[in-house]
């Protein structure tokens, strides 16, 4: 099970532990612009999305189309995200907000529900194959040569763009007018509307950004991965994974949990590739069992 | 005796369900009914036992179905063993269905060790994690469970007492009697002090504490019995198909049991049964008429939840007694 020597040697050789840190990192990064949506939208309405893969599906279903019209890879993840930005709108007014207040029993139910629906009209517009998209004309280019690693420069541009956007969303909470309505909001939304603000509105914005968050992710990934209906389900379960670790709510902790995981499956798949989604269900529940608010967060989640 | 003459009719019923249920084997010749019968009583152990969970204890899991498959994978991998075969002969059947129940419990406990302390939203969220684990693991480990196939090349089934469960009228009354079984097991713990205090610590969990009850030890017991009882659902299934599938561990399985419960409602003990009959027929009626099963049972699902916002049982009996008055 455990193949120590393919990983001593593995990081004996600078080319291979470039090779491996590189495709953790892109693991993590991608996974972290999902789990962060994820964990956007649970640290505001104290719901959470269990839909939120669909979004990522959806983000990769619309750029895939949008290349194929565009072919230009940026507008692409572009329309990606605003695709399920627009959808993730739609699903939070005239679906789950309808069952906020209704135990989780409901709630539940809803986004399987909507899982079930989406999926399928996927495999109706899209066909139930896999789809490859491929890596996108702007980046065939000669990769990087890091301690005689190579690191494509479609790798090391999603690490970046990732990055950015993660720090961009960072900044919008902390700093602007919307990121100070939507925390007041989750305080006090009582209160916040007798301010004179329209606190669905804000709510419904915030639910958008964060399925928008997936859908970017899906569509950045869709020239790395294969696309097939019921894809959003394995990473809603690693997004949610990560969010447990970093802590609900916390984006940076998200950051710092994602790229944990990135890791842990990069280098596991040369060390120990069958126990690697185990390690990783190990990991959180260690947190949980030492530290069940995650590692970011102060107080307690009883 | 005491518990007999406490549980007086509970026991008549279930002795009365059971004369009927075997009775449609010995009239009907047609397979249809026991096929269908022997699939209620495998989802239904899944629903009814899910329902000790979210009904009784307030305990929302999403991811039960877990217990169903590996119930069903650890029987099927038990008799499609021939060392074990060979060890136990006659035996075999009953001992590869009492050790799928304990083993299936003692996975239960650390789970369940894990999950319970939570609260609600975590709870439903890490119970669907660990299903998804133990589907990661039935899909790659493809040497012993078949991988995407899943269990292949049928179970032995060797006659025991007299039982041969490869012919399908004993098959289906030893599956009824296990069923009724079950379903007598959780009525008495619904009705027991262990009901109550479960009841207690779904609506006051503080209060249940402050009473004395021990809110972790019962909540964790809570679910490994639930859990053992859909390992015999699971366990019905494998001994139908002769088989198991990696479908059984998937995340949907245990989104249709949660609508099970939904649809014949969680006050009402028998409710989450009726709802599996309920969501059978209606999967059957739509695979008659369209390929795309997931899309009309999500629209049925959304028209449920967001429509009638209860069970539809529930709904048809406040319709009943709001027209008496």
């Amino acid at each position: 099970m455990f193949d120590i020597d393919a990983l001593m040697n593995c990081f004996g050789m600078a080319s291979c532990a470039v090779n491996q840190l590189t495709s953790g990192l892109i693991i993590g990064m991608l996974l972290f612009l999902v789990a962060s949506g994820l964990t956007l939208i649970f640290g505001v309405l104290n719901v959470i999305n269990f839909a939120h893969g669909t979004f990522y599906m959806i983000g990769a279903y619309f750029a895939f189309s949008a290349y194929l019209l565009t072919e230009s890879y940026l507008l692409s993840a572009f329309v990606g995200a605003l695709g399920a930005g627009i959808f993730g709108i739609f699903f939070e007014r005239v679906l789950i907000s309808k069952v906020y207040n209704q135990d989780i029993l409901m709630q539940l139910l809803v986004c399987y529900a909507f899982i079930l629906i989406t999926d399928d009209l996927v495999k109706l517009i899209w066909g139930t194959d896999y789809i490859a998209m491929g890596i996108p004309d702007e980046f065939r280019l000669a990769p990087f040569r890091i301690f005689g690693g190579y690191v494509p420069p479609l790798y090391a541009f999603l690490i970046l763009l990732s990055l950015v956007i993660g720090i961009a969303i960072i900044f919008l909470i902390s700093k602007t007018r919307f990121g100070s309505i939507v925390r007041a909001a989750a305080e006090n939304a009582p209160m916040v509307s007798a301010l004179g603000i329209r606190v669905p509105l804000y709510f419904a914005l915030l639910f958008g950004l964060g399925c928008a968050l997936a859908g970017v992710a899906g569509a950045l990934a869709a020239p790395v991965r294969s696309l097939t209906p019921g894809m959003g389900f394995g990473i809603l379960i690693e997004s949610f994974i990560v969010t447990v670790i970093g802590g609900m709510g916390s984006i940076p902790g998200a950051l710092v949990a994602a790229i944990i995981l990135g890791l842990t499956r990069s280098i596991g798949s040369v060390g120990f590739p069958l126990f690697v989604d185990g390690l990783m269900f190990l990991i959180m529940a260690l947190v949980l069992i030492f530290k069940p608010t995650g590692l970011f967060v102060k107080g307690s989640s009883k | 005796m005491k518990l007999f003459n406490h549980f007086k009719n509970d026991i008549i019923i279930s002795i009365a369900s059971l004369i009927f249920l075997i009775s449609i084997a010995i009239f009907v010749e047609h397979p249809w009914p026991k096929d269908f019968l022997i699939s209620i009583f495998s989802f239904g152990l899944l629903a009814m036992s899910l329902n000790m969970l979210i009904g009784f204890a307030g305990m929302v899991s999403f991811g039960h179905a877990a217990f169903f498959a590996l119930g069903g994978y650890a029987f099927g991998l038990f008799l499609q063993n021939e060392l074990f075969l060979s060890n136990f002969g006659q035996l075999s059947i009953i001992i590869a269905f009492i050790l799928s129940i304990i083993i299936t419990g003692i996975y239960a406990t650390i789970i369940g060790a894990i999950c319970v302390r939570l609260n609600e939203i975590y709870f439903a969220f890490l119970t669907l994690a660990f299903q998804m684990f133990l589907y990661s693991v039935i899909v790659s480990w493809v040497s012993l469970t078949g991988g995407d196939q899943g269990l292949m090349g049928g179970i032995a089934r060797p006659e025991f007492l007299g039982i041969d469960l490869s012919n399908s009228i004993h098959r289906y009354i030893f599956c009824s009697i296990i069923f009724v079984i079950c379903i007598l097991i959780l009525r008495i713990l619904n009705k027991s002090n262990f009901g109550y205090s479960l009841r207690l610590i779904r609506d006051n969990q503080e209060r249940a504490e402050f009473l004395g009850i021990r809110v972790f030890r019962v909540k964790l017991i809570c679910f490994v019995i639930a859990s053992m009882v859909a390992s015999v659902g699971g366990i019905i299934m494998t001994l139908f198909t002769s088989g198991a599938y990696p479908e059984w561990a998937f995340w949907t399985q245990s989104g249709e049991a949660i609508f099970m419960i939904m649809l014949g409602g969680i006050s009402i003990f028998l409710g989450p049964l009726v709802g599996t009959v309920l969501l059978r027929l209606i999967n059957d009626v739509v695979q008659m008429y369209s390929s795309h099963t997931e899309l009309v049972t999500g629209i049925i699902i959304m028209v449920v939840v967001l429509g009638l916002r209860k069970g539809l049982v529930e709904y048809l009996l406040e319709k009943i007694s709001w027209s008496k008055k």
